[in-house]
């Protein structure tokens, strides 16, 4: 029986190395590296701006990085089993990122559906020249004021049947598995992303006013070097940027073979999500230089970012540009690639959890996961209030729910349970950049300095006056009370029991693992299985 | 574009694609070896 149930729960795997290094960069390249970086960077010193970004890169978003794929990697599980099988008490803080990853899939679908809607916008102008603001906030998602109405259950077609087709898409890809699913669906998406970005980087840069915006983006500005703000923004940007401490990437790295390249990979992953920001940088500076040449002002007069960039200023450029509407479909089509190659790993890291915990197949699991989320994601954001709920929700998850985890993580891996020489020896064993004092000392103490100087500036923030001005009883449901609840409701899923058919109780692949590797048994997996033929022979 | 502004998308775009370039290449050098896990008892 033990060696039936062996064969069918073999743990999934990615077809190589390099289907890995692509889904990462898929997770990584995401809807941030397009609309985000390039004004962060803008607004935090232009040229200036690459020394904070390339000291956070290197000293917080690496060592991150690699310590996510050391975790991952070494106790071969989701995130709730291999922080359990680090200790038992650490579980909560798998469960924690796990249910952060709920939250974001929940809205970034729906982003998903937007730029997909837009594609098609896009290639026929359907906005009409002059009206992309109204177009997009009145027209097409028809919003409403949360004050005025709470929270909206009017459904607005145009929204909701796109996210519906989003969330086929996603759950058919997730149900394929990792190899089959994740795996192909980067190995076909990745390519083609970067392909359509390099050509609409080059239409960018030959459109009138591009090099204006380009000097814009470049010209540096050294006073901000001087502003602590500008630091703590590179290394936030950085933080999220490269998805790490939510989950994913130890999930991902998990699915590696057991002799991998780990550092070496991790340096490609970090790299290739850069050089996609910059090139982002470039395209999104040039069409902003054309659109302020256009409307005979200065860059700093057009430059925005987030959903103001995406889907008011993208269409404004698309209608005036000769050829918009292939600049339009390239920037919108990369939109919808970089978020679903992002969105499956978020995904992902909830898929792996219950598939861990209860032992279930793929499809089941998948089903089980994914019906729900989108259900809710449905019910929340294919109404009038979605932007309001959007916002808030990805506003208070990404400083209090990304950021508090990472952060607690840390220090307990760091500081409380003193897994950093394990961790350390785990990735110098089979990795070609090898990693020493200097990591340890930037995870156990820059890494947790940074994020603590972070998460208290939001804090103070969101506390001294209501975000975005929106009502309390909004912000207390879905900002604060979401993100203590995710913390709550993580306490609550550790306590729940594994059952005897978990990998956590059951894991034969992770005890050969163990002793091939010379590491302790795992007490639990073991366990069970050094127990079983006592009571046999007892009977 | 002035000409710091050049220098500046210069050494980003050198530093930045360089650091990827790098980074594969070095991977390249490392090949991923033949896993050394135990075969499956029955392949087909």
């Amino acid at each position: 029986m033990a060696t039936a149930s062996t064969q069918t729960r073999k743990r999934e795997a990615f077809g190589s190395r390099n289907v890995f290094i692509l889904s990462a960069i898929g997770s990584a390249v995401g809807l941030g590296n397009i609309w985000r970086f390039p004004y962060v960077a803008y607004e935090g010193g232009g040229g200036a701006f690459l020394i904070p970004y390339l000291c956070a890169l290197l000293t917080a978003g690496i060592p991150l990085l690699f310590l996510d794929y050391s975790i991952g990697h070494r106790f071969r599980g989701s995130a709730p089993l291999a922080f359990r099988r680090m200790h038992r008490a650490a579980e909560p803080l798998g469960w924690w990122q796990v249910l952060i990853c709920v939250v974001i899939a929940v809205y970034y679908a729906v982003i998903v559906a937007w730029a997909a809607m837009y594609t098609w916008f896009s290639a026929q102008l359907t906005w009409g020249e002059g009206n992309e603001e109204g177009f997009f906030f009145t027209d097409f998602l028809q919003s409403a004021d949360v004050a005025e109405v709470g929270v909206s259950t009017d459904f607005v077609p145009q929204v909701g049947l796109p996210l519906l087709v989003v969330w086929l898409a996603v759950i058919v890809i997730m149900a394929l598995g990792v190899k089959r699913g994740i795996g192909i669906a980067n190995l076909v998406l990745m390519p083609l992303l970067t392909l359509m970005f390099i050509v609409l980087v080059v239409q960018s840069l030959f459109l009138p006013g591009a090099l204006e915006g380009l000097n814009a983006f470049f010209a540096p500005n050294w006073e901000a070097l001087a502003d602590p703000a500008v630091w703590a923004s590179a290394y936030g940007h950085i933080f999220f940027s490269l998805s790490v401490a939510f989950g994913i990437m130890v999930t991902y790295s998990s699915y590696l073979k057991r002799k991998t390249d780990l550092t070496g990979s991790g340096l490609v992953v970090a790299f290739a999500n850069s050089g996609f920001e910059v090139l982002a940088g470039i395209g999104v500076f040039a069409a902003l230089g054309f659109m302020a040449q256009v409307q005979a002002t200065d860059v700093a007069g057009v430059a925005t970012s987030g959903i103001g960039l995406a889907f008011v200023a993208f269409p404004t450029i698309v209608s005036q540009a000769v050829g918009g509407s292939i600049i339009g479909v390239l920037f919108f089509g990369a939109l919808v690639f970089a978020g679903v190659t992002s969105m499956i790993s978020i995904l992902e890291v909830i898929v792996a959890a219950l598939q861990d915990k209860l032992g279930w197949g793929r499809v089941r699991t998948t089903l089980t996961v994914s019906v729900p989320l989108a259900v809710i994601s449905m019910a929340l954001f294919s109404t009038t209030t979605a932007l309001t709920v959007l916002d808030t929700a990805d506003a208070f998850v990404n400083s209090f729910g990304i950021m508090a985890v990472a952060l607690v993580a840390v220090v307990v891996v760091a500081w409380l349970l003193h897994k950093l020489p394990t961790l350390q020896a785990h990735l110098n064993g089979r990795s070609s950049f090898r990693v020493g004092v200097l990591w340890k000392v930037l995870v156990a103490g820059l890494v947790p300095l940074v994020l603590g100087y972070l998460f208290v500036t939001e804090l103070v923030a969101k506390i001294s006056e209501p975000y975005s001005g929106y009502p309390t009883w909004f912000l207390s449901i879905f900002g604060w009370g979401m993100v203590i609840g995710l913390v709550v409701l993580a306490l609550l899923l550790s306590l729940l029991p594994w059952s005897g058919r978990s990998r956590a109780k059951d894991d034969p692949e992770y005890d050969d693992f163990l002793s091939d590797e010379h590491y302790d048994p795992d007490p639990e997996t073991d366990t069970v299985r050094a127990v079983a033929p006592e009571r046999g022979g007892a009977s | 574009m002035t000409p710091t502004a050049v220098v500046m998308l210069v050494i980003a775009i050198v530093t930045v694609w360089g650091g990827l370039v790098a980074a594969v290449v070095n991977l390249a050098r490392h090949p991923e070896t033949a896993d050394a896990e135990p075969t499956p008892p029955s392949e087909l």
